[in-house]
């Protein structure tokens, strides 16, 4: 039989996208904790402390090439997987499959990849300003992260853009971290629903926290 | 009741497949859908044509012989059953009813409606036993089971190995198959022994065989004849990450 380790193997695989996906989880928290500093009437005094302390920091720098590790390894891994999974079914039904299942589950893949680019544009007014790949809008200082933020906020497009993007990425929540724990081997009668529970709140919770902030800038008009 | 079929029809793996159409008339509410399918294949015969050819054997829900996609579910419109089982008043007067076979890259059609379904032998092959030397029949309380894992092992081995589970996967994955097999072995004292080989076993042949991956969307929990819960495929991904990490290096 050929070499079938626990990494080459199927549920390995879903086993490295699942942790990965939750290690990603675990960052959104910490972004989303930052990013509600931007509501604080301070003239963005804490929000850029806090930027500027998770842009020096050498722990939070060693993290963040942790953290783009996870993130290269969830959407390689995802691509085996489906890549995998378009194979497996080389003739399509004629009828669409009307079998029950969890709607968001469906999405995963497309989700995925509508996160992946609004990433990528995230970078662009962001974190390539830090790495001095991009030039900040004129008369910013490249490490006032506040004021380019008010900028993009103040922008309705961008703000209405960003909501839809965190609604999206709740639906991939939704589904990911009870999955995760399902992958991982934990299905109990008793924690299940709990987990399922959470897995919704999670979802809900970081949707919510991020989408709260262009609100805010558009209600305020701050 | 007449109806409308559109059956998927193929000569043999290497062929290109097409849809006919046929009217099926005067077809009794009661009959199961293979009688009414025998009705057709009568009145195909009749006309010298060559029939519809659809897996079929002991006709009451315990063999997983039967398959067949009818209008975009595995085992028809209804939950809990196999196709042996669905009747034709589950469907309206007039209907237009689509039948096609089950699609997967691991299920190749043999003709029209069979697909070949010895890749599940294959993963039983793998590791699908227990080791004991046969002899005189045991005292039946010798081994003491807890009442919960012999249910549970019960409720596993209720998998007949029809294939509705790969064919309602989005990705053709086999996991519930084989989660099932697992779980039934696994979780008796007669099976685990070869627990952690067999998991190795079983899911390295599923991976050879080309069936998808799992994305936990439970379409197969939904469609199972026998209803085998996805708590078996968590049950499966435990024992392997274990075997992997803690069990020894052995020649599998």
């Amino acid at each position: 039989m050929a070499k079938h380790g626990l990494i080459t193997s199927s549920i390995g695989k879903k086993l490295i996208v699942g942790t990965a996906g939750l290690f990603l989880m675990m960052f959104l928290l910490v972004h989303l904790s930052i990013n509600l500093l931007l509501l604080r009437n301070d003239g963005g005094e804490w929000f850029n402390a806090a930027s500027h302390f998770m842009g020096s920091n050498i722990i939070v720098k060693i993290f963040e090439v942790v953290l783009f590790g996870v993130f290269f390894i969830h959407i390689i891994y995802t691509l085996l997987l489906t890549f995998k999974n378009w194979a497996s079914r080389p003739v399509k039904y004629f009828m669409t499959n009307k079998s029950q299942t969890s709607f968001f589950s469906k999405y995963m893949f497309h989700t995925g990849v509508i996160i992946f680019v609004f990433l990528v544009f995230h970078f662009w007014h962001f974190f390539f300003i830090k790495l001095g790949f991009v030039s900040p809008p004129q008369g910013i200082d490249s490490e006032n992260f506040y004021a380019m933020a008010s900028i993009l906020f103040n922008n309705p497009v961008y703000s209405i853009v960003y909501i839809i993007f965190f609604v999206f990425l709740g639906f991939h929540l939704n589904h990911s971290l009870q999955s995760a724990f399902q992958t991982l081997g934990f299905n109990h009668n008793l924690y299940t629903p709990f987990i399922k529970s959470v897995s919704m709140f999670c979802a809900v919770f970081i949707s919510v926290g991020f989408s709260v902030i262009p609100v805010f800038y558009l209600i305020t008009d701050k | 009741m007449d109806f409308t079929l559109k059956i998927w029809r193929q000569l043999d793996a290497g062929s290109k497949g097409k849809f006919e159409t046929y009217q099926v008339t005067n077809v009794s509410p009661d009959s199961s859908f293979f009688e009414m399918l025998d009705t057709l294949n009568q009145q195909i015969i009749d006309q010298g044509e060559m029939p519809v050819s659809f897996d079929h054997d002991c006709r009451e829900g315990i063999c997983g012989t039967c398959s067949l996609f009818v209008n975009g579910r595995p085992h028809g419109p209804d939950t809990g059953i196999t196709t042996c089982q669905l009747h034709m008043r589950r469907f309206k007067d007039g209907e237009t009813i689509v039948i096609e076979p089950w699609r997967a890259k691991a299920f190749p059609i043999v003709r029209d409606l069979v697909v070949d379904r010895s890749a599940f032998d294959k993963i039983i092959q793998a590791g699908g036993y227990i080791s004991v030397n046969t002899g005189c029949s045991p005292d039946a309380n010798a081994i003491p089971i807890p009442k919960r894992a012999a249910d549970l092992s019960m409720d596993a081995a209720a998998c007949i190995g029809c294939g509705a589970c790969v064919a309602s996967c989005k990705n053709a994955s086999a996991m519930l198959f084989v989660g099932a097999k697992v779980a039934h072995l696994g979780l008796l004292p007669q099976g685990k022994a070869e627990a952690s080989r067999r998991v190795q076993q079983m899911v390295a042949e599923m991976d050879s065989l080309g069936f998808g991956n799992c994305t936990n969307m439970y379409a197969c929990e939904a469609e199972c004849p026998k209803e085998i819960n996805v708590s078996t495929i968590a049950l499966m991904n435990r024992g392997f990450f274990m075997a992997k990490i803690f069990c020894e290096k052995e020649e599998l």
